[in-house]
């Protein structure tokens, strides 16, 4: 890192701009994701509740591919089935409700997001380069990339395939809030950093708490969706009428058991590298401050987040703690994560202040 | 991902679905002990050790934790703890009686998590034992129906049933599964690595605990401030402030010392961000009785010596002043270290002389002065006397002499950056403000009546002050939280499963082969290994007729079972 170098203006101003420019095409995504759930809602696929309600067959036939098996050998079939106890509902139609026209206008908003995403990528990557160091010095930089990274993670499902066209448009709608609030409150021009951030424990310690927070965001996403969805079920396995929102909405998104294995599967995957981030900061204080742990407001509150979702992962291995209370531990997790960054950075006096905010 | 290890199924499953994991049984009836006082004591362990309570413990901690986080900690920062107490009258009883002031050392706090690790402890022990007991012995048989299990699959094939099953252990062995033959069928298992890393991760759970509490007991912490030219010993005397754990013995002050031969800083210079530090270097020669080496102390790098690190906290100004008496002879020359009181340095502290000086008349007087220093002025008739840069731009400082008595050996222990002034008088000055007066580095201030003089010299010193520290249980804290990584990586992301593959002879004279996974959880992963390991059979097994499609509900009972092989 070289501390000297003057910050280069034209690569900030270019950063601000590219920035201004993605909450744009963000813009542009949320509402052509809004067209997506207005058309769907006018489809007529899946939507009576009484489909849901029919016995759902209880096995499923899995042909699994493989190239390279020899042309003779018809490979066997293997037969799955669902763990008793379980519903068997199957996953909503998604947004676009199997329309031609919502179908359409996902597909745009999924256009517009990587557009918007790599443009805010480039924000993030100029700002980077006009200071000549990682771009996380302050709250502006942390949000920005946030939500790059956010965007980055939910985009990488896309691409492996993953169902989770459903999260576009809750994502895009928090990134805007996210952008907007960065903008507005938390801008900091762009400068060096003060002596005790320039460590490469940055990189380190900063990249995988922001991409941690990311991720963790998607999972809390996935599990107030579940939620709802499991008390729309719910309703229906024993006999209710869901109102007309709850059918038209929650009916489209994946099944309870989707979202929940969703959330269980990002939340349990994220939380080694959450236990490596704090493990990190620790090390980074300890040359920093002379010692690892001092139960500073920001190192209480990454414990408690820590504590919260191993909690969550205790819960779950719990017989009588699993479903809708496990996903409340998981949602008061994601709370203390979020009030680690904005709560403690704004309110509360912290070793880990930064140079405006 | 519902456990499939409901009690329906596992009923269904008998002893092939039993100890797939080391997990305890939650016995979900909380009705208290039948028997006396060791029937308590055995339902207190078994209440204590359970999943449940082991969850609300840890909901505790993470509640516990939050106040400390909120309220002004002693542990971080007296003064504002102080000043705290004096905004808050009424809540300040009440606090100091919950120990909300020293959270993290409370004994309600201590309470929650050592009942956690006691929880833990009896937790880990049994389940320890379990799995070792699970890796001596062999994978249960196969259940009666595998078609009940959460992946099937089945074919026809030519082979013998002595063949199959023989190609079926090679198969599997192959894949590292531990397998073996029980009656007709082959039972193998596999992710002994899932509940290994889950063992290691509560042990290291501990380990990390015992390293901290370890270091708390033998650490210790002292502050030091050092002027530029000047250097430090590492004893106890002299420390400026010096805290250690209750276990630690003075003897063990690694021996070794070190000057401060000078301290840089370098300040932003323009832009809004003007004057945030941007580099501090402290340049030291250090010695552990042996020759001096040479080293840069940055705030993310502390120097390391033996077992003790110096890490750079602070730094500051320290003006160079000489004091003479009346007669011209100088009583004192040196470098004050003064204490910044805000962020461009502007530093306030007190000059003493203590002894030496004498007034125009011959009288034996102490002398004090009371110093004002900004490194960056703003300029005559700015209107503030604070510092405008952190960096030496325009340094000033201003002065305010007395003489009389410094008080210095009243008993009371006194703030070498303050001046007690209940006994001395102060000097009267010509012009200036009347109070104090304004010098230039290079100026000599002459005091009233021929009482002597102060100059303030050009060469202006800086000062660093130091943490020196040792801790030791860093490097068991350091390898507790690795191995607490690698173990819940291996606990969270490695599925244990069984296979069983039965094959025998059906009625027609043709073998059947039927296979079957079972998985702690429900995984998309496990029936497509079954598919894997199938076709891996097919191999040596192919099958005859074509695969027959599988009902939607499986039939009742599709292949005789076991006795038709005998
Ligand atoms: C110091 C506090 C503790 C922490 C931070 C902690 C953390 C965790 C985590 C993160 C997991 C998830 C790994 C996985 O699902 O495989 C886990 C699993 C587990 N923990 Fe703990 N734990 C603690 C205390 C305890 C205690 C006191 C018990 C016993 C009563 C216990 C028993 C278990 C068991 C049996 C599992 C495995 C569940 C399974 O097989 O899925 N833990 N723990």
């Amino acid at each position: 890192m070289i501390l000297a170098a003057t910050t280069n203006e034209g690569l900030a101003q270019m950063s601000d701009l590219l920035v201004y420019s993605s909450m744009a095409v963000y813009t542009l995504a949320f509402f052509a994701h809004i067209a997506e759930w207005v058309f769907g809602s006018r489809s007529k696929v899946g939507r009576t509740a009484a489909a849901l309600t029919q016995q759902a067959p209880a096995a499923v036939t899995v042909q699994v591919k493989k190239a390279g098996g020899t042309a003779v050998l018809d490979r066997p079939k293997v037969v799955t089935r669902s763990a008793s106890g379980t519903r068997d509902v199957p996953d909503g139609p998604g947004a676009a409700g199997g329309t031609v026209k919502g179908d359409l206008y996902g597909r745009i908003a999924v256009s517009l997001t990587v557009l918007a995403f790599v443009i805010e990528a480039a924000g993030v990557v100029s700002r980077a380069l006009s200071v000549q160091r990682a771009p996380w010095g302050n709250m502006y930089e942390f949000s920005t990339t946030f939500s790059t990274v956010a965007v980055g993670a939910y985009l990488g499902f896309l691409l492996a395939k993953k169902n989770v066209r459903w999260i576009g448009l809750p994502l895009v709608t928090t990134i805007l809030l996210d952008l907007g609030m960065a903008v507005t409150w938390l801008k900091t021009p762009s400068d060096q950093l003060v002596p005790a951030l320039d460590s490469y424990w940055l990189w380190i310690h900063v990249s995988t708490a922001i991409f941690c927070g990311a991720v963790f965001y998607l999972g809390a996403v996935a599990t107030l969706l579940y939620l709802f969805r499991d008390s729309y079920e719910n309703k229906l396995a024993t006999g209710g009428t869901p109102g007309s929102f709850a059918r038209s909405v929650l009916e489209r998104l994946p099944s309870a058991a989707s979202l929940d294995k969703f959330s269980y599967r990002v939340n349990a995957a994220i939380f080694p590298l959450w236990t490596f981030t704090i493990i990190a900061g620790a090390i980074w204080a300890g040359d920093a401050w002379g010692r690892y742990w001092g139960w500073d407001a920001k190192e209480v509150w990454s414990f408690i987040t820590w504590v919260g979702y191993a909690a969550y992962l205790h819960a779950r291995a719990t017989a009588g703690w699993k479903g809708r209370k496990a996903a409340y531990i998981a949602l008061i997790a994601f709370a203390c994560f979020l009030f680690n960054y904005y709560g403690v950075n704004i309110f509360v006096s912290s070793k880990h202040s930064y140079a405006g905010v | 991902m519902s456990k499939t290890d409901t009690s329906e199924q596992q009923e269904a499953l008998g002893a092939a679905g039993a100890q797939l994991s080391t997990a305890p049984q939650e016995d979900t009836a909380v009705g208290g002990p039948a028997l006396g006082v060791i029937g308590w004591v055995r339902w207190f362990w078994r209440q204590l050790t359970s999943m449940r309570v082991a969850l609300i413990l840890l909901f505790m901690l993470s509640l516990g934790a939050v106040p400390g986080s909120l309220i002004p900690q002693n542990s971080a920062d007296e003064l504002k703890v102080r000043a705290f107490k004096d905004a808050h009258e009424t809540l300040t009883p009440l606090y100091e009686k919950l120990q909300f002031f020293d959270v993290y050392s409370s004994v309600w706090f201590s309470a929650i998590y050592i009942l956690l690790f006691v929880s833990l402890i009896g937790c880990i022990v049994p389940r320890s034992w379990q799995f070792v007991g699970q890796l001596r012995s062999r994978p249960p048989g196969a259940p009666r129906r595998l078609d009940r299990l959460p992946a099937h699959t089945t074919w026809r094939t030519e082979a013998e049933p002595e063949q199959v099953r023989a190609a079926a252990l090679a198969v599997l062995k192959g894949r590292r599964f531990r397998a073996h033959q029980v009656g007709n069928a082959i039972a193998a298992e596999k992710g002994y690595l899932r509940e290994a890393g889950n063992l290691a991760f509560h042990v290291a759970l501990i380990v990390m605990l015992v390293a901290f509490a370890w270091g708390q007991l033998f650490k210790s912490e002292g502050g030091k401030l050092i002027v530029e030219g000047d250097g430090f010993s590492n004893t106890l005397t002299q420390y400026d402030d010096f805290k250690s754990g209750s276990q630690f013995g003075t003897d063990e002050l690694t021996p070794f010392s070190f000057t401060l031969n000078s301290f840089t800083g370098t300040y932003q210079k323009d832009g809004p961000q003007r004057g945030t530090p941007r580099t501090f270097e402290a340049a030291v020669s250090y010695s552990q009785g042996d020759a001096d080496k040479k080293a840069v102390i940055r705030v993310n790098e502390p120097l390391e010596v033996g077992d003790s690190k110096v890490y750079l906290i602070a730094h500051g100004y320290a003006p160079v002043v000489t004091v003479k008496d009346g007669r011209g002879k100088t009583v004192f020359h040196g470098a004050v270290p003064l204490l910044p009181i805000d962020n461009n340095i502007t530093s306030t502290g007190a000059i003493k002389v203590m002894d030496g000086y004498r007034d125009k008349n011959g009288k034996k007087e102490q002398l004090g002065f009371k110093a004002f220093f900004v490194p960056t002025f703003a300029g005559e008739g700015k209107g503030t006397m604070f510092s405008q840069f952190p960096a030496l731009g325009f340094p000033v400082m201003a002065l305010t002499g007395f003489h009389g008595d410094l008080r210095v050996n009243s008993g009371l222990p006194q703030n070498v950056y303050q001046l007690d002034t209940t006994k001395m008088k102060q000097f009267k000055i010509e012009g200036g403000t009347g109070v104090a007066q304004r010098m230039l580095p290079g100026e000599t201030m002459p005091l009233p009546d021929g009482a002597g003089s102060i100059t303030f010299e050009k060469d202006i010193k800086e000062w660093a002050s130091f943490q020196i520290s040792q801790q030791p249980g860093n490097g068991l804290a350091l390898t507790g939280a690795i191995a607490a990584i690698a173990g819940l990586t291996g606990s969270l992301f490695i599925q244990r499963r069984r296979v069983w593959v039965r094959a025998v002879r059906g009625e027609d004279g043709v073998t059947v082969v039927e296979m079957a996974g079972l998985g702690r959880s429900e995984s998309a992963k496990l029936p497509e290994e079954l598919g894997d390991l199938a076709l891996a059979l097919t191999a040596e097994a192919p099958p005859t007729a074509p695969v027959p499609e599988p009902a939607e509900e499986p039939a009742e009972d599709p292949v005789p079972s076991g006795e038709a092989d005998k």
